[in-house]
């Protein structure tokens, strides 16, 4: 029942959106550009309420890298979750620290994990490999490191 | 020179806190940006434990994969291996037996309480009474000897597995518990006395660290830390698991926002776990404690995600499986790597000296917040 009403009220909207079939919850599919004015209104609007950003994490999927985020409401108690298609190349998207203060020090994370550039974020640095790293991003499928094994 | 010395034009001092701190409570090292004794910026560096549990995880199958995530909090491994036993359950549809849900429970509740504890001590410690620690241990050392009979392990225990439990409890095990309840009721008034009614203490603790309730949900904190600023968030309430929404229990919030209210939540907790341990100690119902399950595990195609309620927060397992024995992609939503977003925004403009009643109350496991 929840799913179908959410569905209604985003349609609403953003008419655009294209959801996924058969999730645990509702998944909305969206571009790397249309990304920020929806979490804005995902945020602030007061049907939709999103004010908890639980989980932010990325997936390589080798031809393109998935931004997949798990957004909250502690009013309403609902769940979406939001995926965005980055190009594999050149994965960039915008910062969204300035909506979920700790999108800040996650968005660090997938940054040095999986090279993701994120725009206009307000302290793009290393925070968990060392200083001075050269060479791939360790979540990425290519990467291999012969010395540390990582992969058992 | 002076910029040798970390002295930036403006009178800025930037000192480092660890990697190797008493009271970081492992190799956590934070850059403070000091103007004389008020921090105006903390910078955490991580990686010092960073093993790479979810690259090691692509590799491994969906029996052994909840192996190492004991190594993550290692202070609540059993609450760890469940969250990995439901994802794979609920992936799977496996049906698992009740017992095995109830002695899930119970131990899990064990953990909570465990962790709490040393918690207490470690934090009493770092504000610098040292003899709490030696209390607080006698009574971690009775749950950890029951973990020891009943797993084989006291840290790492492995026990909760996909489809139910890794052996039967040990028979001694309800005797022991209800022994452990005796002697834990007999000395928490001894922990109030000893430590929350100290007024040193107490000065030490309250208006220090505050953080309102909108910036907890902004910066992601979740369990004791953002219930000490009042926010509901407990997902054993919230999203009930197991058989939490059959028991009697409280969520505990105190609305002080600060390190004394923190402190209170823990305090709180513990009872509560105590009295989800007595509803269920002399409960266990008869019957399997495993279900019938496969050699070999195989995940549908799909998208999976499991949040449970650790002692430090809410612990989130998101698995995205291409239909293999091995995930994908594996995820770890830790609640320590959230929590610890928020203690530059806490510490700003207060003294050096509460920086430490803060990462106390924050209750930092640092191989949690690395993985």
């Amino acid at each position: 029942m929840q799913i179908e009403e959410l569905k209604i009220k985003i349609t609403a909207l953003f008419p655009t959106v294209v959801f996924a079939e058969g999730t645990q919850w509702l998944t909305l599919n969206i571009e790397p550009t249309e990304w920020l004015p929806l979490a804005k209104q995902l945020r602030n609007e007061d049907a939709l309420y999103f004010d908890f950003l639980s989980c932010l994490t990325c997936v390589d999927w080798k031809t393109h890298l998935t931004m997949v985020y798990h957004l909250d409401s502690t009013k309403y108690r609902h769940t979406i979750v939001v995926k965005v298609k980055l190009d594999a190349a050149k994965p960039e998207i915008e910062t969204v620290s300035t909506i979920w203060k700790t999108a800040e020090s996650h968005e660090r994370e997938v940054y040095e994990m999986f090279g993701v550039n994120f725009l206009n974020h307000p302290d793009l640095r290393l925070m968990i490999l060392p200083d001075g790293w050269e060479g791939k991003n360790p979540l990425r499928k290519d990467f291999e490191d012969p010395i540390n094994m990582i992969r058992l | 020179m002076v910029e040798e010395l970390g002295i930036t034009t403006e009178g800025d001092l930037q000192i480092n806190v660890g990697p190797q701190h008493p009271a970081t409570h492992g190799v956590l090292h934070l850059i403070l940006t000091l103007n004389g004794e008020t921090i105006k910026k903390v910078e955490p560096h991580l990686g010092y434990i960073h093993r790479s549990i979810e690259k090691m995880c692509e590799s491994l199958t969906y029996r052994q994969f909840s192996y190492v995530t004991s190594r993550m909090d290692y202070l609540s491994s059993h609450i760890n291996n469940n969250a990995c036993a439901l994802v794979v359950e609920k992936a799977m549809q496996i049906e698992v037996p009740e017992r095995a849900k109830v002695i899930r429970v119970l131990v899990d509740e064990l953990t909570r309480i465990a962790s709490h504890e040393l918690w207490w001590g470690a934090m009493a410690m770092d504000l610098g009474a040292f003899t709490p620690f030696f209390h607080a241990f006698r009574e971690r050392e009775s749950i950890n000897d029951i973990m020891e009979e009943t797993c084989g392990a006291r840290l790492t225990m492995n026990y909760i597995v996909p489809g139910g439990l890794m052996q039967d409890i040990h028979p001694d095990f309800q005797k022991r518990v209800k022994h452990f309840i005796q002697l834990y009721k007999s000395k928490i008034d001894e922990y109030n006395e000893m430590v929350t009614g100290n007024i040193i203490f107490q000065n030490r603790m309250k208006g220090v660290g505050i953080l309102s309730a909108e910036d907890a949900i902004s910066y992601g904190v979740t369990g004791p830390a953002a219930r000490g600023s009042g926010v509901s968030c407990d997902v054993r309430k919230m999203y009930p698991y197991e058989i939490y929404d059959k028991l009697d229990f409280n969520e505990v919030l105190e609305t002080g926002c600060d390190s004394f209210a923190r402190y209170m939540v823990r305090i709180r907790e513990m009872n509560e776990s105590v009295k989800i341990i007595e509803q269920l100690i002399d409960n266990i119902p008869e019957g399997d404690y495993q279900a019938k399950t496969k050699a070999v595990l195989k995940l549908p195609k799909g998208e999976f995600y499991q949040r449970v309620e650790t002692a430090r927060g809410e612990l989130g397992v998101y698995i995205v499986s291409e239909g293999g024995t091995t995930p994908y992609r594996i995820k770890f939503r830790s609640p320590g790597f959230s929590n610890l977003s928020a203690l530059d925004h806490m510490a700003r403009g207060s003294k050096l000296g509460d920086l430490v009643a803060m990462m106390g109350t924050l209750d930092l496991v640092i191989p949690d917040i690395d993985r």
